[in-house]
């Protein structure tokens, strides 16, 4: 009974998503709003759950299956504002188009029950569990538009290399299961530090985890799936699979490097510094060649993912803590820039090219603003949130005596800078192709706003949420 | 002796069985092939003592998946020729990476760190062991929790499947029961009455 207290948010999720699906197929057709506040005020509910409750021990529950920690409690939070945010840009897009939708946000609820596992797993299986139920909503959501080829065609690409990657991940899996016989992340921590003659094994199985996480997180050389998959997508599936899930791959990583490989944290560091460089370079050079929006910005995310990863390879608390801040702020972004594409979208058109963009501030000041923000940010111009991430991420770099890498780092975020800025001196210096005033409903353009200013904010007084992610990492402190 | 003849039997018909499953031409062929390593991955299963496991492998995959999957198969029309276009440019660097991660795995997952030395077998039950409540202990209990989470992976598949081919919007020709049964009389049947050709009863 007690462990069953301490899954509350989950039950009620899983509880919402059947509603929501419930609500749809009675009600859907007649009041498409009804599926969407019925998913809207059932996460809400999710969300006083959690918050109402915020962890100081770490608990163990289901037999050591599930963990419930400040991190996860912290993780999980963030990712249910982000899923519920993201589904005010889904009613908007849905809402020009008049097409039903009802599933998108059951599957999208179902794919949060997956990271919400996915955040507070303690054992291999609990990880590999969640990261299907994720993965196999997200497939669903990409396939949905059936209607269209580019997002068949999409999905099924997603599809084969997740499942390939999955394999990679079970394989790994199985072979650590096999030297050190358990299952649980913290009788692996245990075991892992103490076999020494079994070393070598274990490097062979971690090779193969790594390769299911870099998947996950999308980070080069296994980023091949993400620029397909972000174009094919209708935008609003992009928006969700380029923000909540990037968390969650986040404490996936975090869990199994961490929580059970911390003793082979000599050769995971060595491994992480490769995929590290490896997608800020791929990520930065390519997205310049792009001339599809989303395009960009998913070569943009691998970027991005690779800069993460240089917190997470510094190996202290604080290292994890700069990740964590970077990866939420980049979610931010990353769901107000996919927003305006959905704000300037209409029924016929994505308005995906950068073409579009053309004239944008003359069309509207104030979205024009808005994504100069979002792409000052993303470009790591002070004084918005991305200066704050890459600052702090590069504050680790150089703590942990990895100059040259830091050093990588920033001259490939210059690179980075050129399409960044590109996009504004499109917006703002380009003459109109279309001089018709944007048409969106007024919440979409309050959310949008809020987005955007979130950003500067949250770039004006950065310690708010970096004190939170500070206090979600520090039971990391002792093992250092 | 007699167990490693059998494991090794067994061992070679996965094996083949699986690589023609993938390079069998005919799709039926190769749905085939599938249930060979099914029946032989249940025989490996019985050499480990998971008896109940290897029955319900042969129960449910073989019995039910794969019936399911030959239908599918066998439903679908795929052009192989389409597919198969410019597959044979990939197959030289294929080769090489194949091979580089056969021979490495090879390497570790060999005899020298995974054999008996290092990890010893494990001592066979008696003959009264019930598997199978030994197995229901441990998933209702130790993993009760992935195991719920594995029914909802089962519910994502079904809604996904659903929502992905089911298109309410098409003219089905679909009856619709519950208004053939509250047919009456008068709404199918017109008596006319019996004319001849120049229109007089």
């Amino acid at each position: 009974m007690n462990d069953i207290a301490l899954i509350i948010p989950e039950v009620t999720l899983l509880a919402v998503a059947c509603a929501t699906l419930l609500v749809d197929a009675f009600v859907g057709r007649q009041r498409p709003a009804a599926t969407f506040w019925c998913a809207m005020i059932g996460g809400l509910v999710a969300l006083g759950e959690l918050a109402s409750y915020v962890p100081e021990t770490v608990r163990f529950a289901f037999a050591g299956t599930y963990r419930q920690d400040v991190l996860g409690a912290v993780l999980k939070g963030f990712i249910l504002v982000l899923v519920l945010v993201s589904f005010f840009y889904a009613r908007e897009y849905f809402r020009k188009r008049a097409t039903p939708h009802g599933e998108h946000y059951s599957l999208a609820l179902f794919a949060t029950l997956g990271m919400m596992l996915l955040v507070s797993a303690n054992s291999l299986i609990t990880i590999y569990l969640g990261l299907e139920l994720l993965s196999l909503s997200l497939y669903a959501l990409v396939a949905l538009q059936r209607d269209s080829v580019k997002s068949s065609e999409a999905a099924m690409k997603y599809f084969v290399l997740g499942a390939l990657a999955s394999g990679m991940l079970l394989y790994g899996m199985s072979i650590l299961y096999g030297v050190t016989g358990t299952l649980d992340l913290s009788e692996l921590l245990i075991k892992v530090s103490v076999s020494d003659d079994k070393r070598m094994l274990l490097v062979f199985g971690l090779v193969f985890l790594l390769v299911g996480i870099a998947f996950k997180l999308g980070v080069a050389p296994f980023h091949m799936w993400i620029p397909d998959v972000y174009e094919g997508a209708a935008t609003p599936v992009t928006q969700f699979i380029g923000t909540a899930p990037k968390l969650a791959a986040f404490a996936m990583a975090l869990r199994l490097l961490v929580d059970g490989l911390w003793g082979l944290a000599e050769e995971w560091h060595q491994m992480l510094i490769v995929l590290a460089v490896l997608s800020m370079g791929l990520g930065n050079v390519l997205a310049i060649a792009q001339t599809n929006l989303k395009r960009m910005l998913a070569y943009s995310t691998i970027a991005h993912m690779g800069f993460m990863l240089l917190g997470l390879l510094s190996a202290t608390a604080s290292g994890y803590a700069a990740s964590l801040f970077y990866i939420t702020v980049y979610a931010l972004m990353s769901m107000g820039a996919f927003g305006v594409i959905i704000l300037l979208s209409s029924r016929h058109s994505e308005a995906d090219e950068l073409a579009d963009l053309t004239g944008l501030a003359r069309r509207s000041p104030w979205f024009g603003f808005i994504l100069l923000i979002l792409m000052f940010s993303m470009a790591g111009v002070p004084p918005f949130a991305g200066f704050w991430a890459k600052w702090f991420v590069l504050k680790e770099v150089v703590q942990a005596h990895d100059v040259w890498l830091a050093t990588v780092a920033v001259l490939f975020s210059l690179v980075g800078a050129y399409y960044y800025l590109r996009v504004i001196k499109i917006m703002y210096f380009d003459e109109p192709l279309q001089p018709a005033a944007i048409e969106g409903g007024q919440d979409i353009k309050l959310v949008l706003s809020v987005n955007g200013l979130a950003v500067l904010l949250l770039g004006l007084a950065p310690n708010a949420l970096m004190s939170v992610c500070v206090g979600a990492t520090l039971p990391y402190l002792p093992w250092q | 002796m007699l167990e490693q003849i059998i494991f090794y039997a067994f061992s070679a018909l996965v094996v083949a069985a699986g690589a023609m499953v993938i390079t069998l031409r005919n799709p039926v062929h190769a749905v085939l092939c599938l249930v060979v390593a099914f029946f032989a991955s249940a025989g490996l299963w019985m050499l480990l003592e998971a008896e109940f496991l290897a029955i319900t492998l042969v129960l449910v995959y073989v019995g039910a998946v794969m019936v399911l999957f030959m239908f599918v198969v066998m439903m679908l029309d795929i052009n192989l020729a389409v597919l198969r276009e410019g597959f044979a440019g990939y197959v030289p660097v294929a080769l090489v990476f194949a091979v580089l991660m056969m021979v490495s795995i090879a390497l570790v997952v060999g005899p020298k760190h995974f054999g008996l030395a290092l990890f010893a077998a494990p001592l066979p039950h008696a003959a009264d062991y019930n598997n199978t409540l030994a197995l229901g202990r441990s998933l209702f209990a130790q993993f009760l929790l992935p195991f719920e989470a594995a029914a909802v992976v089962l519910l994502v598949a079904i809604i996904a499947a659903i929502a992905l081919t089911l298109r309410p919007s098409r003219q089905t020709k679909a009856p619709k029961p519950e208004r053939q049964v509250q047919v009456r009389r008068a709404d199918r049947v017109r008596l006319v009455k019996d004319m001849d050709a120049e229109g007089t009863p």
